[in-house]
């Protein structure tokens, strides 16, 4: 009980102080945003843009994720505050799941705002709703720890823009979103299976359009064995570095 | 019955050792404080006990629990008060202490009275809905001290909670600490300012260079720097020649003319006064003022430590700007 009310009062300040603030809001929705046009406008005829619909949310929730973690983990912990969290009686995993949780609703948020351009210009039906919302979650969730490792292994925030960039544009061509994995130069090809968003944007691939060249299951499990993986390192780098 | 117990406590930075094997103990209700210049291994070794910090080596236990297996049952008791503020700049004063007392579970109602009661306790009422960045230096200390105490922990450790504030401040947060302890809270506090382990401290301990080199009641440290005894005399005329007549008088004391009106007598015996007014009176001597002259906490730590208090004294000045 007690942790719960602190588990949410974290959330919901991160929520108050930095997700629903002007310049975070508009960064998290205008990026989601143009990349739905650039690619909507780019594509002309009605069928390429459910075909470029799943990369779209995927690319959207990535960068969406990503760059929260800059702010709520690396500048909290530049300004000091992160460690009040530290020296909270609560447990690392729980705090860090709270500071976390935040980015994941944002990520499937901006997922669905390409949905709902897409719902204005294209009839959606045949999707399953099911498996899309599990992929969205999935990819929201691995891509926010992949945010949170990298937040804990640097310490200024620019630092963890530049490195989530070198990580989110090889992710971006080599996931199989825009270019099939098929027709990527063979010596790249394991390197796109070895990304979690290959994994992600396959499942979307399946649940929008039923084309995903993963076998279902295989996608679910590479993606929560690299949500756990992604966060038991960071968690571990905590206790590692800042309870040093 | 102690509450903190340290019992060879070590931390290393790489080769280098900031806290070397230091032992001490913690009476529960009592206000202990560390003290030493800068780089002593003060914030590192509260740093340990709050469990923002692992100990290299060493034991820790504090209220009964393991320091490092039970730090999160530890921290549920204890309240901290870094050097340096950690709150949320964005955040209104209020909206700081309720949610620190979110994360130690309290109730709404329960953290919203004791906010407003704290807030009122410490002058900033008024000032509750502003950004904590755009407080002042003492009114950001003072908010951190609320955010520190909102739980009513049974452990208050502060780090230097007077330096580079106003007297005014500083004198404010003396006060609450002094109110803190009678209420019952134990209290662990750093500092660099000897008249505040002075008048704070039931007990101090001397940390030089990451080593505790001594640790004991005030009382008892001025009571062994009182080994001799210190009268001064203000005097007029004053001279060389008074200092000559008088060694040649008083073959047994140490006599030195200080400064150019006031002349000093030191013994190891009780210091008569009958005999020195006689001999002024003879004289022609007019003496305004006759004082005993305690040694103080200064003495008693220049004396232990070897450091010059001009030194502590420099070095805080220069911190924290
Ligand atoms: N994270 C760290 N890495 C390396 N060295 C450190 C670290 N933290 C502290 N030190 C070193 O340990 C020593 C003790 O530092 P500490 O901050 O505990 O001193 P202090 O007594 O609190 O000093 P001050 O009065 O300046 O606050 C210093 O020499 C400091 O440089
Ligand atoms: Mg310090």
């Amino acid at each position: 009980m007690n942790k719960l009310m602190a588990f949410w009062s974290i959330l919901t300040k991160d929520m108050k102080n930095y997700y629903l603030k002007p310049p975070n809001i508009s960064w998290g929705i205008i990026f989601p945003i143009s990349w739905t046009l650039m690619f909507f406008i780019k594509s002309d005829s009605t069928v390429d843009l459910r075909q470029i619909l799943p990369g779209v949310m995927a690319l959207s929730i990535l960068f969406g994720t990503t760059s929260m973690l800059a702010v709520t983990i690396t500048f909290e912990r530049k300004s000091r505050s992160f460690e009040r969290l530290l020296l909270a009686p609560i447990s690392l995993n729980l705090l860090m799941l709270a500071k976390t949780t935040g980015a994941i609703f944002f990520g499937i948020i901006n997922a669905f705002i390409p949905l709902l351009f897409a719902s204005l210009m294209i009839d959606l039906s045949g999707i399953n709703w099911l498996t899309t919302f599990l992929g969205v979650v999935l990819i929201a969730v691995t891509s926010t720890f992949l945010g949170l490792l990298i937040a804990v292994s640097v310490s200024e925030v620019f630092e963890a823009q530049t490195f989530s960039n070198f990580f989110r544009f090889p992710m971006m061509f080599l996931c199989g979103l825009f270019i099939p994995l098929e027709k990527l130069p063979v010596f790249l090809q394991p390197l796109s299976y070895v990304l979690p968003l290959t994994y992600g944007a396959d499942l979307l691939k399946f649940a929008i359009n039923s084309a995903g060249s993963i076998r279902l299951w295989v996608s679910l499990l590479v993606l929560i064995g690299y949500a756990l993986v992604l966060f038991l390192i960071s968690t571990h780098n905590i206790k590692r570095k800042w309870i040093y | 019955m102690n509450i903190i117990e340290v019992k060879k406590l070590t931390k290393k930075f790489g080769d280098f050792t900031a806290v070397n094997g230091i032992s001490f103990s913690v009476k529960k209700g009592e206000v202990f404080g560390f003290l030493g210049p800068n780089g002593a291994g003060k914030t590192t070794t509260i740093n340990m006990l709050t469990g923002l910090a692992k100990p290299s080596a060493g034991e820790i236990r504090i209220a009964g629990y393991d320091g490092s297996k039970e730090i999160k049952k530890v921290q549920q008791i204890i309240g901290i008060v870094p050097d340096e503020s950690n709150l949320y700049d964005e955040m209104s004063g209020l909206d700081n202490l309720l949610f620190c007392a979110s994360l130690y579970g309290m109730k709404k109602e329960v953290r919203e009275k004791r906010a407003k009661e704290l807030l009122e306790q410490f002058s900033l009422a008024d000032t509750g809905k502003r950004p904590f960045k755009a407080y002042s230096k003492g009114m950001k200390r003072k908010l951190t001290i609320a955010a520190g105490i909102i739980h009513h922990p049974a452990i208050l450790f502060l780090d230097e909670p007077t330096t580079g504030i106003d007297v005014e401040s500083a004198r404010q947060i003396r006060r609450l600490i002094k109110e803190l302890n009678a209420q019952g809270t134990t209290i662990f506090l750093t500092t660099h300012y000897i008249e505040e382990a002075e008048r704070l401290c039931h007990r101090l301990g001397f940390i030089v260079a990451g080593k505790v080199i001594k640790v004991s009641e005030v009382q008892a440290l001025m009571e062994e720097a009182q080994q001799e005894n210190v009268v001064e005399f203000r005097t007029e005329p004053n001279g060389l020649d008074l200092e000559k007549k008088l060694v040649r008088v008083f073959p047994k004391i140490r006599i030195k003319a200080s400064t150019g009106h006031s002349i000093r007598i030191t013994s190891q015996e009780p210091i008569e006064l009958m005999p020195f007014m006689k001999f002024f009176a003879q004289e022609g001597i007019k003496v305004s003022e006759a004082k005993i002259i305690r040694p103080s906490l200064e003495d008693v730590f220049v004396k232990i430590t070897g450091i010059g208090i001009d030194k502590l004294k420099k070095e805080k000045e220069g911190k924290r700007r």
